[in-house]
């Protein structure tokens, strides 16, 4: 168990060492993230204009989850990216039969990157927009301690679902090959539930039960709604329940869909 | 000079067509990534409607206004990326060292890099800014004098031309930097998105900065404000209304000679 573990902080380093190479790719990001924070920030201060509260929110909330929004693309990797999509590579290429005889779950192998890859980018893609915005706009932050701790966990599950969701889309690679249809599809849910294009808050009347029931809500709205102090005491254990769920929901069901498509591999070749 | 226009044109549309052929040979493929840039675009003015679910303006503007402000970006940014999208690529081309295949071909570099790939697939995103142009014409309530009718087109080509230069910018940047093609993604979509919503949402400083700066106010905001008859939050003579056409040429100038720089000071990669 304890090599296991230590294997699997391994894999995450190098994954976080791996992705910092790209250091003027990190600026040029942090700079459009920083621009499109603006531009969402004006937007959603003209809508509390009209509406201070709509949505239950205060125009600093929502100003500040516009920056969380920011801050949680590339870390929930919104826009697909990250360890999963070496899997759908690898196995377009069938270099994944070296994946599948490693005397280590895939499953793990795959979560520790790319929970490598989201700690790289919250620290630089998630962090530098955020303080920006921070010393452009008045923001709302953790009212304590406890409540940094709960954000912090969130993100961790928010990053668990997110990357549920996207090993089931590459493992589609394993029945179409090509899975960029898919994850292209994949990508355009993830964007509108996640709450990135508007908050889930704001949605009219069911639709916004609906789409804060979905695993997509994970990614934003609930660390958001920690974040902002909205959800208190019990309802706190309720929202990280909410991603325990669906963490766990969506690993069985990648554990269920390797474990297939292990029996489907055919290695070609020799 | 007009042999090398028609020349380069030429080249254009046959490298063009080559490509359309190539995305024809998996037609279901072709379909549904069609569909999904109608839809990606879509879901952008669903969440707008959203907004509008809470209020009945946005900076003075009502929903009709504001898609018609949105459908011009659209369509403005969705004919510029159909044209030349996949310029950005260039910096992964530089990396890869295939740009100096393309610099010994006869043709332009500039329009070998622009038909580069070219994506039919992209009428998805136009025809979906198409439609919410379209419904917001007929939805608005407004005499079509001569004048309005003639702005229509005028906003579009010369919201093109603005889109194209910037492209290009953001693409011959990379002849220095070779990996950061995101940094132009905040100018294309970043100016696209920022010009779907009345400039009256932000600070004065940033519409200024809009005019004068990076010129996309002149994409839409300048003639929309035109054909909706809304005063101007900068209070600049009527005739910056008519202005796009010079802020077009003098950015398209900015695009060619940094375009120019860039390709005489690319040195090649590899050993």
């Amino acid at each position: 168990m304890r090599s296991t573990v230590s294997l699997w902080f391994a894999v995450a380093h190098r994954s976080f060492r791996r992705y910092s190479t790209y250091r003027a790719a990190t600026f040029a990001g942090i700079f459009t993230n920083s621009v499109f924070g603006l531009i969402i920030s004006f937007t959603y201060i003209a809508v509390w204009k009209q509406n201070p509260t709509a949505g239950g929110y205060d125009v600093a909330d929502a100003v500040t989850y516009a920056w969380l929004g920011q801050a949680m693309i590339m870390t929930v990797a919104v826009w697909s990216g990250g360890a999963t999509d070496d899997l759908a590579a690898r196995i377009k290429t069938g270099d994944v039969a070296i994946d599948l005889y490693r005397p280590v779950s895939l499953l793990g192998w795959y979560l520790a990157s790319d929970l490598g890859r989201a700690g790289y980018h919250l620290l630089t893609r998630g962090l530098a927009p955020m303080i920006f915005g921070a010393l452009v706009f008045d923001l709302h932050y953790p009212a304590n301690a406890l409540v940094w701790v709960h954000f912090a966990v969130s993100v961790v599950l928010a990053v668990t679902v997110s990357f549920g969701v996207r090993m089931l889309v590459s493992a589609s690679a394993f029945w179409l090959l090509d899975d960029t249809g898919v994850k292209h599809l994949a990508a355009v849910f993830a964007m509108f539930f996640s709450g990135l294009a508007v908050p889930l808050v704001l949605f009219p009347g069911w639709t916004s039960d609906v789409a804060q029931a979905l695993p997509w809500a994970s990614y934003l709205q609930v660390p958001a709604d920690i974040w902002l102090g909205k959800d208190q005491g019990a309802d706190v254990l309720a929202a990280v329940g909410f991603q325990v769920l669906w963490t766990v929901v969506l690993l069985l069901a990648c554990h269920l869909v390797l474990a297939r498509a292990n029996r489907k591999v055919v290695v070609q070749g020799g | 000079m007009v042999d090398r226009v028609a020349a380069n044109v030429c080249g254009y549309a046959l490298l063009a067509w080559m490509w359309i052929r190539v995305s024809m040979s998996y037609r279901t493929s072709f379909a549904l990534l069609t569909l999904g840039q109608f839809l990606i675009t879509g879901l952008d003015f669903v969440a707008i409607l959203v907004m509008f679910s809470n209020v009945d303006a946005l900076g003075g503007f009502s929903l009709t206004e504001i898609a018609f402000l949105y459908g011009g970006s659209a369509l403005c940014l969705g004919l510029a990326d159909l044209l030349l999208g996949n310029i950005e690529r260039l910096g992964q081309r530089i990396r890869l060292g295939t740009v100096d295949q393309m610099m010994v071909r006869p043709l332009s570099l500039y329009v070998q890099v622009c038909a580069d790939e070219f994506a039919l697939r992209r009428l998805g995103r136009i025809a979906q800014g198409g439609l919410v142009f379209g419904w917001s014409i007929y939805a608005l309530d407004l005499d079509w004098t001569a004048a309005r009718v003639a702005m229509v087109p005028y906003l579009l080509v010369f919201g093109t031309v603005i889109f194209l230069a910037i492209f290009t910018i953001g693409a011959a940047v990379q002849f220095w930097t070779a990996e950061s093609s995101e940094l132009a993604n905040a100018f294309t979509y970043g100016g696209s998105t920022l010009a779907q919503f009345p400039l009256t949402i932000y600070p004065t400083e940033a519409i200024k900065a809009l005019t004068f700066v990076v010129p996309i106010a002149f994409v839409n905001w300048y003639p929309s404000l035109f054909i909706l008859d809304k005063p101007d939050p900068l209070h600049l003579p009527t005739a910056t209304q008519f202005a796009a056409p010079v802020a077009a040429a003098l950015l398209s100038f900015v695009a060619a000679a940094v375009w120019r720089t860039g390709v005489r000071r690319y040195r090649s990669t590899g050993s």
